[in-house]
């Protein structure tokens, strides 16, 4: 099996890049692959604790946290979420933080990189 | 040992989104990935500006003057005083009028002995073709 390092910039709301990146990683993850899963930039709305789910807007934190629970390892860029007032004691429990080489280091053995950029 | 060579693709234009800056400090990242690999193993990141993201190269910019933030300019200093390779879209530059006389071609100044260099654009195709990952910003 292969391992998939995900990046994604895109906020949480406004967005539908996080959705597309949670529902790949589900499927990669289903089919055995190891997935990282960086986020940054407005990305790193995803890994603030207590996100309400509305029909009208993405909630991820349910999905992400069912990942996470079947290996997925998921990292905020530390610096990006800190400049939003997202700090560590409101970042959902297992959501690293980490700064951006860890990215970086995560692609260096990937066998693919899928990067998708911010707004 | 081995090396992971990262391309970092820049093609929006500066202060418009966050994007050409986060690409700058993506790559410089590089440079400490280290403590995560093991000893020997090292990540490349080679930075091309292309399209409107030449923008990003105009120097003077006045970032920090008018908003207190460090601009994508110093960035691109930094990232050459690390010796990372930044090339820049000949043609995408001539499109816009800019030459380089108009973009930041050294930071002399901060230390740095490389410099940016303006190639066409096939010479930037050829790094995407010689990387392991590419990134969009």
């Amino acid at each position: 099996m292969g391992k998939l390092t995900i990046g994604c910039f895109s906020s949480l709301v406004g967005s539908m890049s996080l959705d597309f990146a949670v529902k790949l990683s589900a499927a990669a993850i289903e089919k055995g692959h190891k997935v990282d899963f960086w986020v940054s930039g407005n990305g790193t709305m995803l890994s603030i604790k207590g996100q309400r789910a509305f029909k009208d807007y993405s909630a991820l934190m349910k999905p992400v946290q069912e990942l996470m629970g079947k290996g997925l390892t998921i990292t905020a860029c530390e610096a990006c979420a800190e400049a939003r007032g997202y700090h560590k004691d409101n970042t959902i429990d297992g959501f690293k933080r980490h700064s951006m080489d860890w990215y970086l280091a995560s692609a260096f053995d990937a066998d693919r990189l899928l990067h998708i950029g911010g707004e | 040992m081995s090396t992971t060579k990262l391309g970092f693709i820049v093609q929006r234009p500066p202060y418009k989104s966050e994007n050409p800056k986060l690409a700058l400090t993506h790559a410089i990242s590089s440079q400490s990935v280290e403590v995560y690999l093991k000893d020997g193993d090292i990540v490349t990141a080679d930075i091309a500006f292309v399209g409107d993201g030449v923008l990003n190269c105009v120097k003077g910019q006045k970032a920090m003057e008018k908003y207190a933030l460090s601009s994508t300019e110093t960035h691109i200093k930094n990232s050459l005083l690390l010796d990372l390779n930044v090339m820049v879209c000949k043609e995408d530059l001539a499109r816009l009028g800019l030459s380089e006389n108009d973009i930041v071609m050294d930071a002399e100044e901060f230390g740095a002995e490389v410099t940016t260099k303006v190639v066409p654009f096939s010479e930037i195709t050829k790094m995407m073709e010689e990387v392991n990952h590419l990134l969009f910003f």
